[in-house]
């Protein structure tokens, strides 16, 4: 996947998201820390520049929540910002790469003790299978068939597909 | 009989926190590992609903011989706010009164299969006398004369917070060094941060060699006031007196409290710290800890904070310390 | 089986006479018979004598400890006079002098009995008593020297403390040197006022650790007083456990103006150095304290020019529940019998301080002076004189191990040092209490 066709795919999804929230009253975006924080960003750059409106941006790091703590290291990345009440919002979740879901399954707790929002929607650049949990996204980049043991690195200049660094 | 000493179940990993010098080899980056983490932390405790789930189904056991509310309330609030499940061991109250030894209670704690035990004790050592006894984390809330890492933790933190990055900072620490577990804790901090540390006390109150020690002495406190950037109080004690250590807390105050007139001569931005309970009127004059930059109620605070960072790097973060973490 | 005498067969001889290679036959009632090169059993008329190799071996007189606690009566549960005697004969010793501070203290006539009595009955090393200065150790009033030195009692010392005020000690020592028989006062050298509530050297460690310290000054001064006061008195006294260079430096100058003082030193504080209780295991909890490194050349250098005139152990059995206790909380004392010889080989010997005859001196005929048995232990090895000897190989390398000691309490704070020097035989009498390493009873 090349930068411009992420570009593309992040202007479909912004669509998308207006489409489905019938505007953009309410709607926040909340980055997972450390790879949705990039996308979350550019998402809201596309919102403003088809209604014109600057939704507010969150990010959140999920390590306090994952189910694998004391099993392999986890330390957070960056101190979570959520900067409005989420209670009675409309919640897209952004995350670069979707993957097994217990990454979105720790940000789903994760927001709870922010508030109660109306609904929570996801928004993946990449949707690579492998579910563990009954999670699917709302909006996808790319679906993007790959083996377990392969790498999936999002970054500006577009999608890499590699060997899992062992 | 000599029973063995178990076996490190978590090689590798920070094990226990019973000095500052566990957060080494690298004490600066260990430090700051713990000081971005306690950032994440002071996040959660501003939330409304200030816990994480982190340490879910873990149990750590407070174990004081020696009271000392303060400490104790913070760390088992720590802990909650980590979901972890606390025990208090109520030492007035137990096995320990009827003469069964240190190593039998510790072991009867972990056969109930505890993850962290917070010790604080009046005798030197006794933490690290139970980290070789025991397999579960062991941390130093406090032990005699030698060291309280988690409180020189919460006040770099509380000095970074208002001063930005310690380096450099002149740090004064005033008072009774000789039997503060605070000032070994926390000059072995702030020296690793890069700051400059002076104590200054009666030759009384300093310990008997300060031969190691990267710190000034000086015994005349008006003199090294104009230059500092923290100044930190410790409790003076009133049996000190009876022990010929100085002849009244009254010629104490007079040489080394901060007394209005010393206070008034910090420069503005000049921290006021104090590891509590303040004995008002002795080491600090009872308005001076209620000016503005006097930070005593930031340093308990932050002091949750802190302790959730070393509990959930002891029980949570699977962290190699020093080291990569495994893939 | 009848004994019929025995011969240590190829072993280097070393006593007070000198060094030579040779074999030592001993009667079946427990008194050489001859030394000499390859002895003949039969011209001595020793029908079927036992063989003890002493290949590669020193063979030399019994080992004298003139500082061993024995707890027996009171802590029974931490050592007996029989356990003790066991890590004695194990260690090389063929005697050892029972301090007083055992419960009851051992203050009157009929506890020197008991001791003396279970001792004999153990059968294993000659156990001597030392009597209280003071009763009960309180520092208050004279105990009954005399009735005691009727018992044989050569030795009196409060250790565990010293006689704090300085005009009872005076008078200790002038009425001690008038009774029928030489005796001699011993101090532990430690001035309370100054050392009360310390638990280790007070310097360097103390300061980092966080514990309270004893300074060097609350032994020294003490060191300093009891000279002035064998001056004054003209009495001999003896001086326990030197640590410091201050103490060392004050007998060194005192013997020079021909004072009548001796003095002592353990193996650990002429191997260890307070750095070790960076551990906090209070194993290394012991007074005097452990002390810095100079003190430790200082404890050195007295034992090499003949400033301190024996090393004794302060054996000083405590249960690991005392032991496994906060530092501060723990009592003091470790145990030294069964190092003791290697640690003096492998610290001493082998770095070319001391000569083994040297070593020896220090370890059996000059304590056995100070403790008045001069006339049965650290005796020439030779034709008539009592056959209490020990025989060990200086070079056999062994790793200390806390759980194989006999001793009935595991408080070595060498555990895991390899050290040099074993004992082979130990005999008592003629008899072998330790026999190829293995105690016999």
């Amino acid at each position: 996947m090349s930068a411009e066709d992420m570009q593309r795919a992040t202007w479909r999804m912004a669509h998308e998201i207006i489409e489905r929230n019938h505007g953009l009253d309410d709607v926040v975006l909340v980055g997972l820390q450390t790879g949705g924080v990039p996308l979350a960003g550019r998402l809201a750059g596309a919102l403003h520049q088809i209604e014109g409106i600057n939704v507010p941006v969150g990010c959140v790091d999920v390590a306090f929540y994952r189910d694998d703590i004391g099993l392999r290291p986890v330390l957070p990345e960056a101190v979570t910002d959520i900067p409005v009440e989420l209670t009675g919002r409309s919640v897209v979740l952004v995350d670069d790469v979707l993957f097994t879901g217990r990454t979105i399954r720790a940000a789903l707790d994760a927001l709870t003790d922010h508030g109660r929002a109306r609904q929570v929607q996801l928004a993946v650049m990449i949707d690579r299978g492998h579910r563990e949990l009954p999670i699917r996204p709302d909006f996808v980049g790319k679906n993007l068939p790959t083996r377990r043991d392969e790498a999936v690195d999002v970054h500006e200049d577009g999608v890499d597909l590699g060997e899992m660094v062992k | 009989m000599t029973r063995p000493a178990p076996a490190s179940h978590r090689h590798g990993a920070l094990r226990n926190l019973l000095g500052i010098a566990d957060l080494g080899p690298d004490i600066a980056a260990g430090i700051a590992e713990v000081m971005r983490l306690t950032d994440s932390f002071v996040e959660v405790s501003e939330r409304a609903i200030p816990k994480v789930p982190a340490l879910r189904g873990r149990t750590v056991v407070s174990l004081f011989f020696e009271d000392s509310t303060r400490t104790r309330l913070s760390f088992e609030t720590a802990a909650k706010r980590l979901s972890a499940d606390t025990m208090n061991f109520s030492v007035s109250t137990s096995s320990v009164k009827k003469g069964e030894s240190l190593r039998d209670t510790i072991e009867t704690i972990e056969a109930m299969g505890v993850d962290a035990i917070v010790v604080r004790h009046a005798s030197a050592g006794v933490p690290r006398q139970i980290a070789h006894w025991a397999s579960s984390a062991v941390i130093n809330a406090g032990d005699g004369w030698h060291e309280h890492p988690t409180q020189a933790l919460l006040d770099c933190y509380t000095i970074r917070q208002h001063l930005g990055e310690l380096s450099g900072r002149h740090i004064t620490i005033v008072g009774d060094i000789k039997h503060s577990r605070v000032a070994r804790s926390n000059i072995a901090a702030f020296t690793a941060l890069g700051a400059d540390v002076t104590v200054v006390a009666p030759p009384t109150l300093l310990p008997p060699s300060l031969e190691g020690w990267p710190v000034k002495v000086a015994h005349d406190l008006d003199a090294v006031l104009p230059g500092t950037d923290v100044c930190y109080l410790l409790r003076m004690q009133r049996e000190r007196m009876t022990e010929a250590l100085i002849p009244s807390l009254r010629e104490y105050t007079a040489r080394y409290g901060l007394t209005e007139e010393r206070a008034d001569r910090l420069a503005e931005h000049a921290l006021i710290m104090h590891p509590g309970p303040m004995n008002r009127g002795v080491e600090i004059a009872a308005d001076v800890a209620e000016r503005p930059n006097a930070v005593i109620v930031d340093q308990v605070r932050n002091g949750v904070a802190v302790r959730m960072a070393v509990l959930f790097l002891l029980l949570g973060s699977g962290t190699e310390w020093g080291g990569e973490p495994d893939a | 089986m009848t004994p019929t005498g025995r011969i240590i067969r190829g072993g280097r001889v070393i006593d007070r006479d000198g060094e030579r290679v040779a074999d030592v036959a001993i009667a079946p009632d427990g008194v050489i018979l001859a030394v000499g090169v390859d002895l003949d059993p039969a011209a001595l008329g020793l029908a079927d004598p036992e063989l003890l190799d002493a290949a590669g071996c020193v063979v030399a007189p019994g080992l004298v400890d003139i500082h061993t606690h024995l707890r027996e009566p009171g802590r029974e549960e931490a050592e007996t006079v029989e356990t003790g005697s066991r890590a004695a004969a194990l260690g090389g010793y063929t005697a050892v002098v029972a301090m007083p501070n055992t419960e009851p203290t051992i203050d009157s006539v009929g506890v020197v009995r008991q001791v003396l009595d279970a001792g004999v009955a153990a059968g294993i090393c000659d156990v001597r008593v030392a009597g209280a200065i003071t009763i009960d150790r309180k520092g208050e009033a004279l105990a009954p020297l005399a009735e005691m030195a009727e018992l044989g009692v050569r030795m009196f010392t409060d250790d565990g403390c010293g006689v704090q005020d300085d005009r009872l000690m005076r008078r200790a020592l002038e009425y001690a040197s008038g009774l029928p028989v030489p005796v001699t006062l011993a101090q532990h050298c430690e001035v309370e006022v100054l050392s009360e509530g310390g638990h280790m050297h007070e310097g360097e460690w103390s300061s980092r650790l966080g514990i309270p310290g004893i300074p060097a000054e609350a032994e020294e001064l003490m060191v300093f007083r009891d000279i002035a006061l064998a001056r004054l008195t003209g009495a001999r006294v003896h001086l326990q456990h030197l640590s410091t260079a201050g103490s060392v430096q004050l007998v060194r100058e005192a013997k020079a103006k021909g004072l009548p003082v001796t003095a002592e030193a353990t193996p650990h504080h002429f191997t260890l150095t307070h750095a070790e209780v960076a551990s906090y295991d209070p194993v290394f909890k012991v007074n005097p304290p452990l002390r810095t490194e100079a003190d430790v050349a200082a404890v050195r250098a007295g034992l090499v020019d003949g400033t301190i005139d024996a090393i004794a152990t302060d054996h000083a059995p405590h249960t690991s529940d005392l032991k496994e206790a906060p530092f501060d909380h723990a009592p003091c004392g470790m145990l030294g019998l069964e190092t003791a010889l290697a640690l003096g080989i492998t610290e001493l010997v082998e770095p070319g301080l001391l000569s083994l005859a040297e070593l020896l001196a220090l370890m059996s005929w000059q304590p056995a002076a100070i403790a008045g048995i001069e006339a049965v232990h650290g005796r020439p090895i030779a034709a008539g004189e009592p056959a209490h000897l020990v025989v060990f190989d200086p070079t056999q390398p062994w790793t200390v191990d806390p759980t194989a000691l006999a001793s009935r309490s595991s408080n070595t704070p060498y555990a895991g040092r390899e050290v040099r020097g074993r004992v082979r035989h130990t005999l008592l009498c003629g008899v072998p209490m330790v026999r190829d390493g293995k105690a016999q009873r």
